[in-house]
């Protein structure tokens, strides 16, 4: 198993009172699985996708990747393990909007330490892949929504991480590009046998999910498996 | 990478980088123009001591005249006989400065065997009047012509035969200096500088030579290889040399200034320099009991004594100054770490998206400090250049700034003032121990205020410093922020 979760819960201190965001959460994902967390707002999607990607700790339980325990590491190990093993997609693309298209995917490879040279070609390697060689030189804001979100992807697989990890990648893009972004995560799915967590309020974006989860309140109300099983709909709130 | 993202970084928010880096420099820039004008006080006071009392002296010794000696020059005006009315004359007298008592060169030699006293010279100051005109006519009795010569004469008379008539009398007075030619590092030779000619050399104790003060040269067109007859003895004139006050306006050999005084084998003042500057106070009070009833001045007693715009400037560059100098710091580093702190604020989702990453907090505290680095650099560059054109500003109008020392209020009696407009009596017309005889003492100094290299260079690491402040506090910030919030922040 990449990931097994036994009892998470998380509790944000709001002021006085204590927010339960997640509430005892067991839940396992193989390599090479497709997921889809699916849940209103405010239900606790973000807060499980960041004890997945280590930028946060579980306030009880235990969240195991690779069989080591994410709640017992130190802050500079998680650093560490966010610099190798993940790729984060987010909603509003979070590229740096100073650094041209291909800087920004070279952000991605200062953890690993690479001579000049070397970030500068997996950093085009990656952008052609994503049919943005000619962007490279692009500042963000001189990008459409959907190349920013591109050049955002090929960030996160130019250092070919365990797992991409993607909160509502499609939340501000517009229905057309929305299905280019699904097509192309599919795409790496299928093709490589990328294993993607994406978090999403959208059917049309955990439609081509393995396996589907439903988040009600921080808690998991319903898991149905088999991605060859007919996709049915999951009900939505928001 | 790390350059390229800090200089984008700035170009990007230049407007802020440029706010910042100018709010640092106008710091800078004040603190170098107060620096450089504390620095000008400072070598104009130094100048001015160093004019009264010579470079290398740290303490001067004099002892007042008994009352009753001295006193007025006297003239030998008689006709004489009823022929010589009429006639020329001249008369020339050099004395020993007025109210300076005279020593005996064996004080010097006993100042000179104290411990702590690296070396002592003696030094002979001399006041010399010329005096030349025509007798005096008893009109009436001999001539009636006598009236026209009195013409230019103010009368009193009202009318009578007897008055006697006067033509003008020209009256020159000068300064003399004789010094211990064996050591020139001390006593009023050391505080000037060579323009033409040479000085003397050590061998010259009993050369018919002098050396001369430039103002004192060109008002009276002398120039080097010219002989000058002071008291009946004729001396060449070997060297100009160049000082701030023109105290004195010939320099001659000690004994030949003893000679033509008739003092022989005494000086009026006597230069020490101690060891060491530590050795100063022990000295003086060593000096005290070896020469009874002398002055004993040393440097800072005289720059106690200063009085005048001079040491307000002085008084004000140390006080105020030093607190002008700090608030303006204080201000620059603290609109600087205000600005950089609020860049911050507006990176959160930038530098939480690097961490998530996997950027470590110092690599990302080191891109804000890098940013602060170059605004700082940039500042202290601007600042320097800003607070130099204020001080050529200061240069191009140089202020007079006025040194008094000594008493004041008393009256410069001495005998060359009586005559006013003596030549070579400038401004400063005064021996080098005015001052310690308790006599007025009026120098003008021109404020300028010199950039030093480290001063540019303290003023480039304050700017520096200022900057990393702001860095460390906007980088300390940014190294506070959790990666979690990258993934929330939509904004
Ligand atoms: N940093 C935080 N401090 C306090 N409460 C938080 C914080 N982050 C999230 N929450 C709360 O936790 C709950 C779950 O939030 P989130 O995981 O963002 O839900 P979703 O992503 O499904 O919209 C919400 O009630 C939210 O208000
Ligand atoms: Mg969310």
């Amino acid at each position: 198993m990449l990931y097994e979760l036994h009892g998470v819960s998380k509790r944000y201190a709001q002021s006085k009172k204590k927010v339960a965001a997640l509430h005892d959460v067991d839940l396992s994902i193989d390599q090479g699985e497709f997921v889809a967390i699916q849940g209103s707002t405010g239900s606790g999607k973000t807060t499980l996708l960041q004890m997945l990607g280590a930028l946060d700790r579980p306030t009880s339980g235990s969240v195991l990747f690779d069989g080591v325990d994410l709640a017992g590491m130190k802050e500079s190990e998680l650093t560490k393990l966010r610099g190798r093993a993940f790729g984060f997609i987010f909603q509003a693309f979070n590229l740096i909007p100073t650094l041209t298209a291909q800087e920004n995917v070279e952000t991605a490879l200062v953890p690993l330490h690479l001579s000049a040279a070397e970030r500068g070609a997996k950093a085009q390697a990656a952008l052609a892949e994503l049919g943005l060689a000619e962007r490279g030189k692009h500042l963000p804001a001189e990008l459409s929504g959907g190349e920013q979100q591109r050049v955002a992807i090929a960030r996160a697989l130019v250092r070919s991480p365990r797992v991409i990890l993607a909160d509502e990648p499609t939340g501000n893009l517009d229905e057309r590009t929305r299905d280019e972004i699904i097509a192309l995560l599919q795409g790496l799915w299928q093709s490589r046998g990328q294993t993607i967590i994406v978090v999403t309020h959208d059917t049309h974006v955990a439609a081509p999910a393995s396996r589907r989860f439903l988040l009600d309140d921080g808690a998991v109300i319903s898991a149905d498996a088999a991605a060859d099983r007919v996709v049915v709909e999951s009900p939505q709130r928001d | 990478m790390f350059l390229n993202y800090l200089f984008r970084e700035l170009r990007h928010r230049h407007r802020q980088a440029v706010l910042t880096a100018l709010g640092l420099a106008l710091g800078i820039c004040l603190v170098v123009t107060v620096s450089a004008s504390a620095g000008g006080v400072r070598s104009a006071q130094n100048q001015v001591l160093h004019s009264l009392y010579g470079v290398g002296t740290d303490i001067s010794v004099t002892q007042s005249a008994k009352s009753g000696s001295g006193g007025a020059q006297q003239f030998a005006m008689n006709p004489g006989s009823t022929k010589k009315q009429g006639q020329s004359f001249a008369r020339d007298r050099v004395t020993s400065t007025m109210g300076l008592a005279l020593l005996s060169t064996t004080k010097v030699t006993a100042v000179k065997s104290l411990s702590g006293v690296s070396s002592a010279v003696g030094g002979l100051t001399l006041s010399s009047m010329h005096v030349s005109g025509h007798f005096a006519k008893v009109s009436g009795s001999t001539s009636s012509s006598a009236s026209k010569s009195t013409s230019a004469q103010p009368s009193t008379s009202s009318s009578g035969s007897a008055t006697p008539s006067q033509s003008p009398i020209k009256i020159s007075s000068f300064t003399i200096a004789g010094i211990d030619v064996s050591d020139q590092t001390i006593g009023p030779l050391s505080s000037t500088t060579l323009t033409s000619g040479r000085t003397f050399t050590s061998s010259e104790t009993s050369a018919k030579v002098v050396v001369i003060d430039a103002a004192y040269a060109k008002q009276n067109s002398i120039v080097v290889g010219d002989t000058m007859k002071i008291s009946g003895v004729s001396f060449k004139v070997i060297g100009i040399r160049k000082s701030a006050t023109s105290s004195v306006d010939v320099y001659m050999p000690l004994l030949m200034a003893q000679t033509i005084s008739g003092e022989t084998g005494k000086v009026n003042e006597i230069y020490v320099k101690a060891t060491s500057a530590t050795q100063i106070a022990t000295v003086k009070a060593e000096i005290k009991k070896t020469v009874s009833g002398a002055t004993v001045t040393t440097a800072q007693d005289l720059a106690n004594q200063v009085s005048g715009s001079l040491s307000s400037a002085s008084k004000l560059s140390s006080s105020l100054g030093k607190w002008l100098e700090v608030a303006a710091l204080i201000s620059a580093v603290a609109v600087a770490s205000l600005l950089t702190l609020s860049g911050v604020g507006r990176r959160v989702r930038e530098f939480g998206t690097l961490k998530a990453i996997g950027w470590k907090s110092r690599r990302i505290v080191s891109q804000v400090l890098g940013e602060a680095l170059i605004q700082g650099l940039a500042g202290g560059a601007i600042g320097v250049a800003l607070g130099y054109a204020a001080t050529r500003l200061i240069g191009a109008f140089s202020p007079s700034l006025q040194a008094t020392v000594g008493a004041s209020g008393l009256p410069t009696s001495r005998a060359g003032s009586f005559f006013g407009g003596a030549p070579g009596a400038s401004s400063a017309g005064g021996g080098p121990g005015d001052a310690l005889r308790g006599l007025s003492h009026t120098v003008t100094v021109y404020l300028h205020a010199p950039i030093s290299v480290s001063l540019v260079a303290v003023a480039i690491a304050l700017a520096v410093a200022g900057g990393l402040i702001a860095g460390g506090l906007g980088g300390w910030r940014a190294a506070r922020l959790s990666p979690a919030d990258a993934l929330r922040r939509v904004d």
